[in-house]
């Protein structure tokens, strides 16, 4: 059984965002960055619920993918968890911050989903389990042997890829290769990975909303950094 | 030379998301430190991860969210008919 819970227990010690000791509308709990969005989406100010749309749907979606298999279902799920988010909102209690708050309905929302497509439950979902905990960030056979004087130091160095023209590390091709990397991952990895590098959420954050311990959190961004960032390197050496 | 208590290249692969995440002891970080300092492969290997970590961050905002605000909207304009604010 998942350790998750969907209001997991929060109450003081989340380091993400501080609370208002002021006594306010939106209620005692709530993170002092979320007082005044929260009232204004309370009050329909409709430019304020828009802006948050656009601030994190494109997130959403990218999340979405991990457990649902096509596009279109990806996209249901990102509006039926801001169709959640409006008729939740007047229960929000701020256990988390909003922006937590509404990721944590889009992942229930993506594995309910996910469950009725006949998808099994991504790893991720069970906390500390990472497939192939021993899979090393770097091919072994890139090092000297036990053997050698200087084992373990590299045989060839990695390049400097500053040396390559920047077009080269911008380019569309580059970033579909990026794409296809994380495709690649396991679905936990793929959740960090996203939050983490593409969003740039904290590491507190991304443990919040994963339910997911710093240790195992760490573990799982270092095999999806490791493994993008081997793909890259497999990539740039092809051209 | 190596000495007995440096790091391999090996081993400084697999610490190099707790390095830039900042979690090492203080000895393993200065450990880390002093084998990159004389290390160019590792030097660009971490080079490598920082600038995959930028390329990351760069897909933020792509592909752009589809069509369906309108929609939302027109479901935000119900909601406020229908929910009675204080």
């Amino acid at each position: 059984m998942s350790e998750r819970t969907d209001q997991p227990e929060n109450p003081f010690g989340v380091t993400t965002g501080q609370r208002t000791a002021l006594t306010n509308l939106a209620g005692p709990g709530i993170y002092a960055e979320d007082v005044h969005l929260i009232e204004l989406l309370r009050t329909g100010n409709e430019a304020a619920f828009e802006s948050l749309v656009d601030c994190h749907s494109v997130a959403l979606l990218r999340l979405a993918k991990v457990f649902v298999t096509t596009q279109a279902l990806a996209e249901e799920v990102v509006q039926e968890t801001w169709m959640a988010v409006l008729v939740g909102l007047s229960r929000f209690e701020g256990r988390s911050s909003l922006k937590t708050w509404i990721f944590r309905i889009l992942t229930n929302h993506a594995k309910t989903r996910a469950q009725r497509e006949g998808r099994s439950i991504p790893f991720s979902s069970l906390p500390n389990v990472d497939t192939d905990i021993n899979e090393p960030a770097v091919d072994p056979d890139r090092f000297l042997p036990a053997d050698h004087q200087w084992s373990g130091h590299w045989i060839s160095f990695p390049l400097d890829w500053r040396e390559m023209p920047e077009e080269r590390l911008l380019s569309q091709e580059t970033r579909a290769c990026i794409d296809r990397a994380i495709e690649a991952l396991l679905p936990g990895q793929r959740e960090v990975i996203i939050l983490r590098d593409i969003e740039g959420w904290t590491a507190d954050e991304t443990c919040s909303l994963l339910g997911i311990s710093a240790v195992n959190q760490r573990v799982l961004l270092h095999r999806a950094r490791s493994k993008v960032r081997g793909a890259l390197e497999k990539y740039f050496e092809k051209a | 030379m190596a000495s007995a208590d440096s790091l391999s290249c090996q081993e400084v692969v697999e610490l190099v998301t707790e390095y830039l995440e900042n979690t090492l002891i203080s000895e393993m970080h200065e450990r880390f430190e002093q084998h990159i300092a004389d290390c160019p492969g590792c030097t660009n290997y971490v080079r490598q991860v920082r600038l995959t970590i930028d390329m990351l961050h760069q897909l933020a905002q792509e592909p752009a969210f589809p069509g369906t605000k309108q929609e939302l909207l027109q479901f935000f304009r119900n909601w406020k008919k229908g929910s009675g604010f204080c």
